[in-house]
């Protein structure tokens, strides 16, 4: 009957009891998933345009924040250094279709997928020849981001009525609103303009649109150049809340269960997705973990992304897919 | 053009496939588990490059040891325990003097290995912390201390903090560590020191895929107010918890990490935010020893070195390196002087470790007056038991923040020989040592 209590009952009482503290878990949750969100659109764009499963967007995320880092080492100024970056990411794109899509066309999705998996290995020799592995700091304040933090305490939200206390990390308040323009600017992209709806054309069709003039290699390389731009801020904001690393590709792996959930075509799903990973993981880490001795929220995010695919298999907002014999 | 393409990248793929020179007749073969690559490399490039960096030191100013020029040869683990596993195999038929692995899931993994393999392993100050006692785990050493020393000492830092070991009965003391095998292996001790002193302790697992998002982790904290905290993170997990600390403002000055927490990496990201933050430590920092000049001289100014900056020789994680690679030395000496050989065998050097007697004299000879605390090891005793001290970050640099002081021996020695015992009894059938020892 009491871990009846602990499990169903308790965690509410918590959150009634101190509502500045569930404030602040729900804040984090939703940081959490507005980054997690950014990881996994850089995944859809790719599998929107070619069906690939991009193995190489972890790497591609610490191959652009060190970019970044290491033009700033050698003396660019940052805001430069991340233009320099935005055409690295170009050139990467560009190298990516002709050496490796291009080769590639027709061939079966999964060779497509084990070419990325070479394309990761290549990107980390490539980047421990040139950053080497040592970890890096990223230029928050020269990037002109903002460092500090500011609190808020609302009357009455504490514990006992106390007055409450619920932190923002300025930088988080940045992270949030720079994913959130970001994934916006995109979603316009590709859903309003003539080479979004080329690139839809493509995702649905490759021969269709090849017959109606779309140039599949164009379209593969703004995806792949869209991905990477991606995987620049996401190097920014993960790279600011800890360093610059090799260890970024490990965040790569929380996209997954978004992608699960979201569907792996849908950049709302992505974003939607996002939320309720990052939120649904932070909730029942703090609320639920403790019961089990923590340390639950890797697995948490596939558990709530497979209840969700209970119910609809093809992801929140995937495409419903009958193939019939 | 795409012949000759073709073709030079032929030359290219044949001239990376050469295989690396072999150990010579005539040298000592001293092998180093490293990585310089993948999620812990920030942590494990500093001690590769010290321990690289001692013993070329020693071939190019004394030529060797005992007249022997040494054979170093990394194997990239990057802190992967099946690839640790992988370059053990690679290593073992070619006679390695020892290995060290350089994490503590490698060293579970070859100590049954290595017993029966007859290599010994030197797991300083990590591993598996039962195997100080000699008499069962001949082959393994985790000198100057294990990581029940280790958390003992923490405990008796934190209790002096409060006036006496008396002082933590009701106080909390919460644990954040890297939910694997180096994280999970000072909990026992930690549970039952907080039964024996009367604290609770709240434990905060940090898996391998969140080391950079420990947001939930300390949100708990920040609901549970732990008095203290106690850290055994690794690699990108450090600076992520130190800067996550300093933003719920948790104390910094009730922050203290394992040894392994404190690298320059760990606390320089989070700038002023991880003023106070706090790590126990066994060896000196910075460059004022003769040894470390003598490494810049030797190694470094002829170019032999891999470190990035000239800056990093002489880092907290470097140093460590190079009293890893001290301690194999001695060892080798040891081994070179009872049987009055130079070129000795992994046996001789396991006898070796057993020898060590570092004092005061041999360190002040060695240029490592001050560097780490004398150490004395014996067929028993694998790890020393050896003083810490706890250093603090100024925002800069770490400075000592603390004496040496003792861990608590009398009460962690019958822990690390009952968990010798229940080792043994759950790996049946278990090699037993064959010269018994004497002390």
């Amino acid at each position: 009957m009491d871990i009846l209590y602990r499990i169903v009952i308790d965690p509410f009482v918590q959150m009634v009891a101190t509502p500045d503290f569930l404030i602040q878990v729900l804040w984090e949750g939703f940081v959490a998933g507005v980054l997690y969100a950014l990881i996994a659109l850089g995944f859809v764009l790719i599998f929107k345009a070619s069906g690939v499963f991009n193995f190489a967007q972890g790497i591609m995320v610490v191959f652009a924040a060190l970019s970044l880092v290491g033009f700033v080492e050698v003396g660019v100024p940052a805001p430069i250094a991340f233009v320099l970056c935005l055409g690295v990411m170009l050139v990467l794109a560009v190298g990516v279709e002709r050496l490796v899509l291009r080769p590639l066309v027709n061939q079966p999705d999964i060779i497509l997928f084990m070419a990325t998996i070479g394309l990761t290995f290549f990107l980390i020799g490539l980047g421990e020849l040139i950053f080497g592995g040592e970890p890096k700091t990223m230029v928050t304040e020269e990037l002109f981001l903002p460092t500090g933090s500011s609190v808020w305490e609302p009357a009455g939200l504490g514990p006992d009525g106390a007055p409450g206390f619920i932190l923002f990390q300025h930088l988080d308040v940045a992270a949030a609103a720079i994913a959130l323009a970001l994934v916006a600017a995109l979603g316009f992209f590709f859903s309003k303009t003539r080479i979004g709806r080329a690139l839809r054309a493509v995702a649905d069709d490759h021969q269709a649109a090849l017959s109606v003039g779309i140039s599949l290699n164009q379209i593969w390389v703004i995806v792949w150049f869209a991905a990477g731009v991606v995987a620049l801020f996401t190097g920014i904001m993960w790279g600011a809340r800890s360093d610059v690393s090799f260890a970024l590709e490990i965040i790569a792996f929380k996209a997954l269960p978004v992608l699960i959930l979201g569907g792996f075509t849908s950049i709302p799903g992505a974003i939607v997705g996002g939320l309720i990973i990052g939120i649904g993981e932070k909730l029942g880490e703090i609320y639920w973990g403790p019961l089990v001795g923590g340390g639950i929220e890797s697995w948490l995010a596939y558990m709530i992304a497979l209840v969700f695919l209970l119910f609809r298999p093809q992801g929140l907002f995937g495409e419903r897919i009958i193939e019939r014999i | 053009m795409k012949r000759t393409l073709g073709a030079a990248l032929g030359v290219l793929l044949a001239g990376s496939t050469v295989a690396p020179a072999l150990a010579q007749e005539g040298e000592l073969f001293l092998p180093l588990l490293t990585y310089r690559t993948g999620p812990f490399a920030g942590s494990g490039i500093p001690i590769a490059d010290g321990m690289r960096d001692y013993l070329t030191m020693l071939n190019e100013r004394d030529g060797g040891i005992g007249g022997a020029k040494i054979y170093i040869e990394e194997c990239e683990t990057g802190y992967n325990t099946q690839k640790g596993v992988e370059c053990y195999d690679s290593l073992k038929g070619r006679d390695p003097l020892v290995v060290n692995p350089y994490s503590t899931g490698i060293t579970l993994q070859l100590i049954p290995k290595a017993s029966v393999d007859g290599i010994p392993v030197l797991s300083m100050a990590y591993g598996l912390s039962a195997a100080a006692d000699g008499t069962v785990f001949p082959w393994v050493f985790n000198p100057p201390l294990s990581y029940w020393d280790g958390a003992s000492a923490a405990i008796k830092y934190i209790g002096e903090q409060e006036g006496g070991l008396e002082g933590l009965k009701g106080k909390k003391i919460g644990y954040i560590f890297l939910d694997a095998g180096y994280g999970r292996e000072p909990i026992p001790l930690l549970e039952d020191f907080a039964k024996e002193y009367g604290f609770t302790l709240t434990q905060y697992p940090v898996p391998f895929d969140t080391m950079q998002n420990q947001s939930s982790q300390w949100l708990n904290v920040r609901r549970d107010r732990p008095d203290y905290m106690i850290m055994w993170g690794w690699g990108a997990m450090n600076p992520t918890a130190v800067r996550e600390a300093a933003k719920v403002r948790y104390p910094m000055e009730k922050f203290i990490g394992t040894w392994w927490s404190g690298g320059e990496d760990d606390a320089r990201p989070a700038g002023g935010g991880a003023k106070g933050y706090k790590t126990m430590n066994f060896n000196g920092v910075g460059t004022d020893f003769p040894v470390i000049a003598d490494i810049t001289t030797h190694v470094y100014d002829k170019g032999l070195s891999k470190v990035s900056d000239k800056s990093r020789i002489g880092e907290n994680l470097y140093n460590r390196g190079v009293m890893n690679s001290f301690l194999m030395a001695e060892a080798v000496r040891n081994a070179q002087a009872a049987t009055g050989k130079t070129l000795v065998t992994p046996a001789e050097v396991r006898a070796g470790f057993e020898a060590l007697d570092i004092t005061a004299e041999r360190l002040k000879e060695a240029g490592m007056e001050g560097f780490m605390k004398p150490l004395k090891l014996s067929c028993t005793d694998h790890a020393g038991q050896s003083d810490v001290y706890v250093q603090e970050w100024t925002g800069e640099a770490w400075q000592p923040a603390s004496d040496w002081f003792s861990p608590m021996v009398e009460k962690v020695r019958p822990m690390l020989e009952k968990a010798a015992e229940e080792y043994v009894a759950a790996n049946q059938p278990w090699p037993k040592r064959e010269v018994p020892c004497a002390d």
